[in-house]
């Protein structure tokens, strides 16, 4: 056996458009239209099949592929919802210069903003309403039996006309109860010393809090001596993440077993503090209200004299 | 399938040996007895030593592993990294014998049509999980290393919080070379807990020899110890399946 490299080989992130790739076993053909991102496993292009576009994802590491292509395929067993996107087919393609095999799996393109695009270009008020949808999908995932694992806003698509969020890169999801596939560090408990690498529904919660933290810190941060503590001084120094932050340290600490309770409590966050500026607002206005009826009534007794003196003065004439 | 053993040593190493046995016959020698050698190769900048990276290539491709070169501040990911994706070639290795046993000697997992292949690799990966996991981890204390060892110590940590959540046992011991008097030394001896090496952990390098086939024929020896021991208190052999990689 050879010596792997970990990284894609050039040859595959240089693939052509218009290429067309043609698959060994099922014999489908795809055509090449724009490389739309490289990741550490591989290379994923825009492609057409026939009329229609579809994301296809190529590597030369065949292992991690398949263990991609497992999951999407337990997703699609799922019916109803859809978690991740459809997987369309499984191939290999020979490559017709090195005369190399290359193994690529075909799946639905889901169109849209990465998160952090979408949130910079429609505004933070989203955060909250995205949030809100991840965790309605992770609990449909962690019920059958899943933890996504490698959550972070690169692998959240935001899509359509009425904006939805989506999971793409299944690489990081694992059978839960097994060690985690895939993951990246700002957004791994245990890069911040802060619980095991096990997957659990806990785990990707706390990615969700992290997440929150990256919406509000573009750039992201370094762990220092004592992660917690820098992790509270960036929550409480931070408007945005000071509102909702006995949430985020529910999630961090892996208080939440579930995602419907840590929704449950953001949404009760959420209805709180309006609530009470409806009160104090609501008071104000009656208190308006008071000062407006006394003038109204200054007024009308102004009035009343004026009128009776004009009509005194009317009669004196007369 | 029976529950067995891996076993890998990992070198973590900057640069090219200057003593002792040629390590890419070392890491030879450890494949034949069943234990893969992976390398990671640690640079500062971007300087690149020709002879270096051939060097590490080369230990990992007799040594039947995997070898990456990384920037210090890459380490934590790569180690981690590297040690499951040379427990799956590994298994991989055993999958394909097993293969070849049912379906004749050309076949391979790489024939086999994609949804097969499917299907393999997911009791590889169920495999992965459940395998009981022997790490010897060898690291070059020389002079050059000297201000990665911080990261070293911190990417050895982070691996035990990986390993440690999978559902099958781990047992790490931690071997630095050049040793304080001879060629290695032992500083943490197998355990299946790697935190204490926080303690441990050499803060100074020693001197500028880098013996790094010593270091592996030593590893290796320590393999064979631990089985030995092994074999005279268990009772029932089932714990003593090792499972070793075929070309
Ligand atoms: N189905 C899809 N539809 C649209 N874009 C996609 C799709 N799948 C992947 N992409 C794009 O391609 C990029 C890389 O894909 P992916 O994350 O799967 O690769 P990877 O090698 O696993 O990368 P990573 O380093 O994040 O693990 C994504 O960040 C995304 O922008
Ligand atoms: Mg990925």
């Amino acid at each position: 056996m050879t010596v792997m490299t970990m990284y894609t080989s050039n040859n595959l992130c240089n693939i052509r458009t218009g290429t067309v790739i043609q698959g060994k076993w099922h014999k489908r053909h795809y055509e090449i239209i724009k490389p739309l991102g490289k990741g550490a496993n591989g290379v994923v292009y825009l492609a057409k099949e026939g009329r229609a576009f579809v994301a296809l994802k190529i590597s030369n590491e065949a292992t991690t592929m398949m263990s991609e292509v497992n999951v999407l395929k337990r997703f699609s067993e799922v019916q109803g919802i859809t978690l991740g996107p459809c997987l369309l087919d499984v191939d290999d393609w020979l490559h017709p210069h090195e005369k190399k095999i290359y193994s690529f799996y075909v799946m639905e393109y889901i169109e849209g903003d990465d998160l952090l695009t979408f949130i910079q270009k429609r505004g933070k008020e989203w955060i909250i309403v995205i949030i809100l949808q991840l965790l309605g999908d992770l609990h449909k995932l962690h019920e059958k039996g899943w933890v996504f694992g490698d959550l972070k806003p690169d692998n959240l698509i935001v899509s359509g006309a009425v904006p939805k969020v989506r999971l793409i890169d299944v690489g990081g999801t694992t059978i839960r109860g097994r060690a985690i596939k895939e993951f990246t560090e700002f957004f791994d408990r245990g890069y911040w010393g802060m619980g095991t690498r096990k997957a659990e529904p806990s785990y990707d919660l706390f990615a969700v809090a992290m997440i929150m933290m990256n919406m509000c810190y573009p750039k992201r941060f370094e762990r220092k001596e004592n992660g917690r503590e820098q992790l509270r001084l960036m929550i409480s120094s931070h408007p945005y993440l000071k509102k909702y932050e006995k949430i985020l340290w529910r999630a961090l600490d892996g208080k939440y077993t579930c995602a419907h309770e840590m929704r449950k409590d953001l949404l009760q966050c959420m209805q709180q503090p309006t609530e009470q500026k409806e009160k104090r607002e609501g008071r104000t206005v009656r208190v308006k209200g008071k000062k407006k009826f006394r003038l109204l009534e200054t007024m009308f007794l102004f009035v009343c004299l004026l009128f009776m003196y004009v009509v005194y003065l009317y009669v004196q004439i007369l | 399938m029976r529950k067995g053993t891996l076993r890998q040593i990992l070198l973590i190493t900057d640069g090219c040996s200057n003593q002792g046995e040629d390590p890419i016959a070392m890491a030879a020698l450890a494949k034949e007895q069943g234990i893969t050698v992976n390398v990671i190769g640690v640079l500062d900048q971007d300087i690149i030593d020709e002879q270096g990276l051939r060097e590490i290539e080369g230990i990992a491709q007799s040594g039947g592993g995997i070898s990456q070169v990384v920037y210090a501040k890459q380490l934590s990911q790569t180690v981690q990294m590297v040690t499951r994706k040379a427990m799956t070639q590994t298994l991989q290795g055993v999958i394909n014998r097993e293969l070849k046993q049912i379906l004749g000697s050309h076949a391979s997992i790489e024939h086999l049509s994609p949804e097969k292949r499917v299907e393999v690799m997911e009791v590889v990966e169920e495999l992965g999980e459940t395998v009981n996991l022997q790490v010897l981890i060898l690291v070059d204390t020389s002079g050059s290393m000297k201000t990665k060892l911080q990261t070293v110590k911190e990417a050895l940590l982070d691996l035990s919080i990986s390993l440690n959540a999978r559902l099958g046992n781990n047992e790490f011991s931690v071997f630095v070379f050049p040793g304080k008097k001879g060629e290695v030394d032992r500083i943490l001896d197998w355990t299946p807990k790697m935190e204490s090496i926080s303690s441990v952990f050499p803060k100074l390098t020693s001197g500028g020899i880098t013996p790094t086939g010593p270091a592996i024929r030593e590893a290796v020896q320590q393999f064979q110890k631990r089985r030995s021991l092994k074999g005279l208190f268990t009772h029932d052999g089932d714990d003593d399946v090792y499972i070793e990689q075929s070309m």
